[in-house]
């Protein structure tokens, strides 16, 4: 059995232990409630303009725009995985390094070069380990306060790139915020814009065909060539937020597990204190009483 | 006048402006419009400049807006910037800051600078100064 003084010293550590996880998950609920606040204030930006941009699409031909046209040979493709930059935070960032994996094998089996764009530390790692090319890499932007003009540059950035013809189609691996207890990894092609199926669901649901009479100025097809760069930042945005909002929900959801998993220890260290404890003033009492006895004589 | 037209002016990050206004006039690419209630449906691009609006009272306010778009409907007028600032609420300290670094980062002679977002920063940060500088 453990001695008394090495269980106290472990008590003693594994409480510590505690006091970090605990004031972490209580940093990250607040980091959360702020990004949450960050979503709720995109929503409304998003929702507008991707109605918009639906019903643009609807009117405008297909050859609106270069981006909408999908490459006949897919040679090389660029993909944006957004990570966090720290851990302690569950199995969030091997979740997504998991799905980026699995996704590159599949492409590379296809004989398809695959490039990456990195936000977050944990995925560039990752990537410089398996050896993939980086584009680019930000670190410091998931998890912490950033503005749209970052999802400006790298949309802009990957819309160039795919029109110059670097790649032939640009994806974003993210974490998906779909509650406090889950979020899961998703992936998403941006390049070349698939058709807006969504939306064009909902203008059918209206009643009158939504924007049909609109007049536009500049013509429909310049509006829709500027709006869709647009629409691959304010994607590129959303994913941003989902991402850094599912790390601090899976961080508290890991820290919480922490804290409850200290205590337990505590518990059963405590118990294990108490019996040593006992069990000396046993033995020194045994040793009093047959002393006694024995002067008695 | 017919009555008020809904003003909403929204950012990525924020929702800016959501009043009811007697008239917001705009600038759009392809000139300033104005838009009172009853306004056909209309959509357009909006370039670097100050969206001017009246408000229920009748009051005159001011609206930075950077590049963006606007869609009109009969009773709402949508703005949709990339960033947006009323006038009362610009911080002349950072935009003298965006100013100079913008300014600095022109004159530099460094290859990897990339000219045509200073030049952006340096018309922006300019605009601003000017709209804050203009007091009705």
């Amino acid at each position: 059995m453990a001695t008394l003084k090495e269980v106290k010293t472990k008590i003693t550590a594994v409480k510590k232990t505690k006091q970090i996880t605990k004031a972490m998950n209580m940093v990250a609920t607040s980091k959360l409630r702020g990004a949450q606040q960050k979503m709720d204030a995109f929503r409304p930006y998003a929702l507008k303009f991707a109605d918009v941009l639906g019903s643009l699409a609807e009117k405008a031909g297909e050859e609106a725009s270069p981006l909408l046209i999908p490459r006949e040979e897919v040679k090389k493709i660029h993909v944006i995985l957004c990570t966090s930059d720290r851990g302690l935070c569950g199995g969030f960032n091997s979740h997504l390094v998991s799905k980026a994996e699995k996704f590159a094998k599949e492409k590379s089996e296809q004989s398809i070069e695959v490039v990456f764009t990195n936000f977050g530390k944990k995925g560039r790692n990752w990537c410089r380990k398996n050896g993939f090319l980086i584009l680019d890499e930000h670190l410091g932007i998931v998890g912490a306060k950033f503005g749209f003009n970052i999802a400006t540059i790298v949309g802009q950035r990957a819309v160039d790139g795919f029109l110059d013809e670097e790649y032939d189609e640009v994806y974003i691996i993210y974490s998906e915020f779909i509650s406090m207890g889950r979020q899961i990894p998703a992936i998403k092609q941006i390049l070349p814009i698939q058709p807006v199926e969504s939306s064009e669901k909902k203008a059918e649901d209206k009643e009158t065909p939504y924007l049909a009479e609109h007049i536009c100025e500049p013509s429909t097809d310049e509006l829709l060539g500027d709006m869709l760069p647009k629409n691959i930042c304010v994607q590129l945005y959303s994913a941003l937020l989902e991402t850094s909002t599912s790390e601090h929900a899976a961080r508290m959801t890991a820290m919480d597990n922490a804290t409850k998993a200290c205590n337990d220890i505590v518990d059963s260290l405590t118990l294990a204190y108490n019996k040593a404890r006992q069990a000396s003033i046993t033995a020194d009492l045994m040793d009093i009483v047959g002393g006694a006895e024995a002067l008695k004589g | 006048m017919a009555g008020n037209i809904r003003l909403e002016v929204v950012t990525p990050e924020a929702s800016v402006v959501s009043e009811d206004a007697q008239i917001v006039v705009g600038p759009g690419t392809l000139g300033e419009f104005g838009i009172l209630i009853g306004h056909t449906p209309f959509l357009t691009t909006l370039k670097l400049g100050t969206l001017r609006y009246k408000d229920a009272n009748g009051v005159e306010k001011f609206v930075f807006i950077s590049a963006g778009f606007a869609e009109a409907l009969p009773d709402k007028v949508t703005i949709l910037a990339e960033s947006a600032e009323r006038r009362r609420d610009i911080d002349m300290e950072r935009v003298k800051q965006a100013l100079k670094r913008a300014q600095e980062r022109l004159a530099s002679k460094k290859p990897d600078v990339d000219y045509e977002r200073a030049r952006a920063a340096l018309q922006r940060a300019l605009y601003r100064i000017r709209l804050a500088e203009t007091r009705s």
